[in-house]
């Protein structure tokens, strides 16, 4: 409550403070400021900036609870920052530009900046979390019931604050114990023939109590009631609070030297630098912990010979895949848009709108239908079938016709965004100038080359580099069309003719099975941003010598 | 304009402390779901997928009349319940009790975020396989509810005899039909399905990973050897530069088609696929696979079940909640109604295989072996379809594809 009286009190006065101070007129004071006359500007705004504040203090608080302390960091200071702006006298471009930048810091540069992070350590698989989860983990898989043991009905019960377990073994002997106290019998004890029901001189813990307390729960949980004085003979443990059973633990966390001790051989696992516990002779245990790796994961995308040579053959198809795919499907919807920008087509809109429509499918649906028309059995492959007079032709199977088939299949699916994009480029061209050019005698071929091309391309070259990039990471159409395939041959990766670097990084990232290396692939998506931001810089650069020539 | 300070002042404090107020009921709730106060009554959040929320939503709806604590049913799309629970459970955003297969489970072990579950004497009422798959180096790490597995599709109109033993006689009845195909099999197309063409393999000896005497798999390549050699040659004999038996032009859909149009009299299929088979209104029989290298047809048996997280602040009440109303067979026939599986506990099993079909499947799983759930499986699935595939093709002579399958995998596995 005092957080938003911090913010709203001083507003008005800081906005008082100064009144006559080299301060315009109010009359060209904006209606957004304050309450003159019929303005709803101001009480909309107020409306507007108590909900962002509302929002933002409701975030603070839910980040407070569970400890998230970036989140609350950051939620205060763009709260903090949209009141300081919108409510200032001045910060006029902060008004337009604020919003947009809270949304890039948000959903862009936090994302970037955890990829980054994400790409110094080793997470993935067995490397999935803290070392406190991976020794809550280890602990959990290393304690089993013994075998044969007997199942007790159990009575939780309570003696200042102490708990214990009470249980009525197989001969009806009820018996009890703490966790120091081993189970010892307790003849003065009540039983109902299955369980007990009431120690002298000690509370029963009834049933809704239990499910009622979260931290009793987790006391009961932890409780180990040894079985006997035996060092060996296992504790008591309930895992839902009717039954119990004995159960040994095979391994013990020392927090102080933070290692684990196999109580059974008595081998010592100390953390390694690499996030495991590793016995002197070099076995580990199998739940490890992530840890930072520095440029580790940079170095093996270069050089583990996994990936270094599928790295440098898939970026090379990456780039002429991107290259070709925008050139073709540019060229096509040029060539279609200067045939049906000419006046003497007949049914020139009925035409165009056929030859969006490829435009208008999604492009999911396009491409597996696609995937299903290209089979290569003429009895399913309705391609081979109609056009290639049922011949048998490996269209995703061959790993030069699977390039092929991709560059086909994207052609059809985007050269309709290209047709658009140049007939209403073509339309808005001033005729004046090429009817100037005829004039002057120039041929048809020749006003192209001149005039309707270079200003078509001022208009487009923005739009293809920035396809370009997109087909950089055209992720859809190669894991629907071919998934990769043809596999390489000769590696051992799980990488094929037609992955691109985008696909690549999916396969290692491991999210759709097997092993998962999420600070491998990190690092590669960073190296692909990096290729596509240069290449766009580079080309947005030579876009505007091009304007500066006309 | 001075004038206009204090109402602006009042009006500014007043909507702020309005905004206050609404904002204040958000992050009210959120404590009664995380650990900040001893609530009265408990929560538990499940994840669980579409088909199987009503059937979880009925046991739960029993649990929360008679212990007071409430069960929040998260609705996820299957496929992404592994990542997802590997990615959140560490957070402590994840879920105490999640839905899930039984191969995932090596995955979570070596990420820890599994807890064990203690079934005590109950552990009886379910079938051996399904308790099996669940355990992991003797440790039972979920509740099983559910078993599938492919089994032999047969067209009771094209081939009215019981299906014969062995491949060699099956392809001569399916010849003798006089269809198109006398065979046809789920290839996925040129990826190659090397889940559906298990049970063939098995029947020469050639297991994916070595099993111990108690049936759980060791980290070691089963599939090299000549019995592998000899499964891998049997692909290309029959494959499609051979007799034509096999091809990778068949896609799960077309495998479907052809079989549902009366193409061919038999397939392999799992329950999944029966109502595409018979949407024709063609007549199946569901009876074990025949055996192609003279061993019994192994095919995987998938088990699915429910996990407990490793990290849930109510593991004692999530507990309760899977092992005493969950594990019983009223809720397991509710889970077998809702999902037409084959059930997991023995007694639900018997209750529903009345069903020609679902007694096929239950049989065939009986046979099965469940699919690893070793972590190095996942690391198994893209090689092997692959080789498979280039054997089928031809594209690939058998020992070198076979081969380098091997020594691809020994070198993910090892690394």
């Amino acid at each position: 409550m005092s957080t938003d009286k911090t913010v709203a009190v001083p507003l008005p006065t800081a906005d008082g403070a100064p009144p006559d101070a080299g301060r315009p007129e109010p009359r060209t004071d904006s209606h957004a400021r304050g309450w003159h006359g019929m303005g709803w500007g101001f009480v909309v705004k107020l409306v507007l900036m108590a909900l962002i504040n509302a929002v933002g203090i409701a975030v603070a608080w839910a980040a407070w609870d569970v400890g998230s302390w970036g989140v609350l960091i950051g939620i205060v200071l763009l709260t903090a920052v949209a009141d300081w702006i919108y409510f200032s006298r001045r910060r006029l471009p902060g008004k337009y530009l604020y919003p947009g930048l809270a949304f890039l810091l948000v959903f862009q540069l936090f994302t970037m900046l955890y990829t980054v992070y994400v790409a110094t350590t080793n997470y993935g698989t067995g490397h999935n979390s803290t070392q406190a989860q991976a020794v809550d983990g280890l602990l959990i898989q290393n304690e089993r019931a013994v075998d044969d043991a007997p199942t007790y009905p159990l009575t939780i019960v309570e003696r200042d604050g102490q708990l214990g377990f009470a249980v009525v073994d197989a001969a009806g002997q009820p018996l009890l114990g703490t966790a120091e106290e081993p189970l010892a019998p307790v003849p003065d004890a009540t039983t109902d023939g299955e369980r007990v029901t009431a120690v002298p001189g000690w509370e029963v813990v009834d049933r809704p109590r239990l499910l009622g307390d979260q931290s009793l729960q987790q006391e009961v949980l932890a409780l180990r009631v040894p079985a006997s004085d035996a060092a060996d003979a296992g504790s008591i443990r309930t895992r839902e609070g009717t039954r119990a059973t004995v159960y040994r633990s095979t391994l013990e966390w020392d927090p102080e030297a933070r290692t684990m001790t196999d109580t059974d051989s008595g081998v010592v696992y100390s953390p390694s630098d690499d996030g495991r516990f590793v016995s002197p002779d070099g076995a580990a245990l199998p739940v490890g912990w992530r840890v930072g790796v520095g440029f580790e994961n940079f170095v093996r995308a270069f050089t583990d010979s996994n990936y270094a040579a599928p790295f440098w053959r898939i970026t090379a198809w990456t780039f002429g895949f991107a290259f070709l795919t925008v050139a073709t499907s540019f060229l096509l919807g040029l060539a279609m848009a200067l045939v049906f920008n000419d006046a003497r087509v007949r049914g020139r809109s009925v035409l165009r709108t056929l030859f969006i429509l490829p435009y208008a499918f999604p492009a999911f649906l396009s491409a597996l239908l696609w995937r299903g028309m290209l089979n290569s059995n003429p009895d399913y492959g309705i391609i081979n079938d109609l056009f290639f007079f049922g011949a048998r032709i490996e269209w995703l199977t061959d790993p030069w016709l699977a390039k092929v088939a991709i560059l086909g299949v994207n052609l059809w699916l985007s050269f309709p965004y290209w047709f658009l994009v140049c007939t209403g480029a073509l339309q808005s061209l001033p005729e004046d100038l090429t009817e100037a050019a005829r004039i002057d005698g120039a041929g048809r071929w020749r006003v192209f080359q001149s005039i309707t091309l270079p200003l078509l391309l001022v208009a487009t070259t923005p739009l293809l580099i920035a396809s370009f990039a997109f087909n950089f990471n055209n992720f859809v159409i190669i894991y629907l069309l071919t998934e990769g395939g043809p596999r390489f041959r000769d590696t051992s990766a799980t990488l094929g003719h037609t992955d691109i670097l985008i696909t690549m990084i999916y396969q290692i990232s491991g999210v759709a099975g097997g092993r998962a290396d999420y600070g491998l692939a990190s690092a590669l998506s960073i190296i692909v941003f990096l290729v596509v931001g240069a290449i766009s810089a580079v080309a947005f650069r030579r876009t505007r010598k091009l304007e500066e020539i006309l | 304009m001075r004038t206009a300070a204090i109402p602006v002042a009042a009006v500014a404090t007043l909507a702020l402390l309005t905004a206050c107020g609404g904002g204040g009921e958000t992050p009210e709730a959120t404590p009664t779901d995380t650990a900040t106060e001893p609530a009265m009554t408990g929560s538990i959040t499940v994840w669980v997928d579409e088909n199987r929320e009503p059937a979880v939503a009925a046991a739960a709806e029993t649990f929360e009349q008679e212990t007071g604590v409430t069960v929040e049913l998260v609705q996820k799309n299957f496929e992404d319940i592994r990542a997802d629970f590997l990615a959140q459970v560490p957070t402590g955003e994840g879920p105490d009790i999640t839905i899930g297969a039984h191969d995932w489970l090596g995955s979570f072990i070596v990420n820890g975020v599994v807890n064990s579950v203690d079934l005590g004497a109950k552990a009886d009422e379910f079938e051996d396989v399904a308790i099996e798959a669940f355990t992991y180096d003797g440790q039972l790490y979920g509740l099983p509810y559910a078993l599938e597995t492919v089994a032999l599709i047969r067209n009771t109109e094209l081939a009215p005899d019981p299906a014969p033993a062995t491949f060699d006689e099956m392809i001569e009845v399916g010849r003798e039909a006089g269809t198109k195909l006398p065979f046809v099999i789920n290839t996925n197309g040129t990826t190659g399905d090397a889940y559906t063409y298990y049970p063939f393999q098995t029947s020469f000896g050639a297991p994916v990973f070595v099993q111990n005497e108690d049936g759980s798999y060791t980290n070691e390549l089963g599939m090299g050897g000549d019995e592998g050699q000899a499964f891998a040659e049997w692909l290309s004999e029959n494959g499609m530069d051979g007799e034509g038996l096999f091809s990778t032009d068949w896609t799960y859909d077309i495998a479907n088609q052809e079989f549902a149009d009366g193409n061919a009299p038999f397939t392999v299929a799992g329950p999944w696929a029966i109502e595409t088979l018979t949407a024709g209104g063609v007549d199946v029989a569901v009876e074990p696979i025949p055996s192609a290298g003279g061993e019994t047809a192994a095919p995987f048996v998938g088990v699915q079940g429910f996990y407990l997280s490793a990290q849930s602040e109510n593991a004692l009440v999530a507990t309760d909640f899977l092992t005493n109303y969950v594990a019983t067979p009223e809720a397991m026939r509710a889970l077998h109604d809702a999902d037409p599986r084959i059930p997991a506990m023995s007694s639900v099993a018997e209750d529903v295989s009345e069903d020609p079909v679902i007694a096929g499947f239950l049989a065939a799983s009986q046979n099965g072996t469940p699919m690893p759930s070793i972590p190095e499986m996942g690391d198994v699935w893209q090689h092997w379809n692959s080789a498979e595939s280039a054997i089928i093709s031809g594209k690939g002579a058998p020992q070198r594809a076979w081969d380098k399958m091997l020594s691809d995998l020994e070198g993910a596995i090892g690394g």
